[in-house]
């Protein structure tokens, strides 16, 4: 992986990402979006949001956007973690703490397979 | 919430809330005078003098007015439980300043936690937002800004491997000089 030292590099990194992007359209961008709002961080969602952005820096996963949303009115189910790969369904997973992100992102995200234990029917 | 951090990730939701374009986050330390303060500052719709009131008061605060729960009240709770305060300036279209306070070696002041991480987490979140992150310790300042980062990048996902790693390497730099690790 190359590091990142000015804007310069991050220059030359924007221009390798533009290339990948194309190829990505074709497979579909992975999103993560993690529910930030009083009540997810009182439950623990910073801590998942930061496994999830260790997982994707340590281990070197591309094409993925991670966001945050507030609160989406399922206070009770917090912290939330919602993916979206390609044009498919979003998928609502609840209680979701670090181990169980990582498990998301392998099975789920990178693998395409729902985890149907962790989700939440709407 | 356990950590300041979190509140400062709390309070700057509040923020994205009110559609802001910028938020600056100020925590300044003094030795000398034994204070902590921190600011957040955004360029969001605002709030008239009965709305502050309101996000202050949690018995009077409602979902429906504004999307502000216990956070606020919480915090400020807090403030004053250490000698300090909590202050909201707000001017509708303009934007608010949340300013809290607290005496820093006061034995209930909660430890600032894991803050290079939570900013992070609000820089790549919100890639549309710009944030300004200021860190002083007696009058040594170290500031962040995402701008250029982000104008350069100019849409590329913030959560590519390089650029979380750079991020994060810029905002922890910066950070860990002034404030040492075990200091917390």
């Amino acid at each position: 992986m190359p590091t990142i030292n000015s804007l310069e590099d991050l220059k030359k990194i924007r221009e390798e990402a533009l290339r990948k992007r194309e190829v990505r359209n074709a497979s579909g961008q992975k999103q993560i979006i993690v529910g930030m709002g009083t009540c997810g961080i009182a439950a623990g969602a910073r801590d998942t949001m930061k496994a999830i952005l260790e997982k994707i820096e340590s281990e070197g996963l591309t094409g993925i956007s991670v966001s945050q949303t507030g609160c989406i009115g399922l206070c009770e189910m917090e912290p939330i973690v919602q993916i979206q790969v390609g044009e498919g369904e979003k998928i609502t997973y609840g209680k979701i703490n670090p181990e169980k992100a990582a498990k998301i992102i392998q099975d789920h995200v990178l693998g395409g397979a729902v985890v149907k234990e962790y989700m939440i029917t709407l | 919430m356990k950590e300041l951090s979190l509140h400062i990730l709390d309070i700057a939701e509040n923020s994205v809330g009110a559609s802001s374009t910028q938020i600056k986050i100020e925590v300044r330390e003094s030795t000398s005078n034994d204070r902590l303060r921190i600011c957040i500052i955004d360029n969001g719709k605002g709030m008239s003098p009965e709305q502050v009131e309101k996000v202050i008061d949690p018995f009077v605060t409602s979902r429906t007015t504004r999307k502000v729960g216990l956070g606020i009240p919480l915090l400020k709770a807090a403030a004053e439980m250490c000698d300090g305060y909590l202050a909201i300036e707000s001017q509708l279209g303009h934007g608010t300043k949340l300013t809290v306070e607290f005496k820093k070696s006061h034995i209930d002041r909660m430890p600032m936690g894991d803050l290079p991480g939570t900013i992070l987490q609000l820089v790549v979140g919100y890639p549309k937002i710009n944030f300004i992150f200021v860190y002083s310790i007696n009058e040594v300042e170290h500031i962040f800004d995402d701008k250029l980062i982000k104008q350069e990048l100019d849409g590329i996902p913030l959560t590519e491997p390089e650029i979380l790693a750079y991020i994060r390497k810029e905002i922890e730099a910066g950070y860990y000089e002034l404030f040492p690790v075990l200091e917390y």
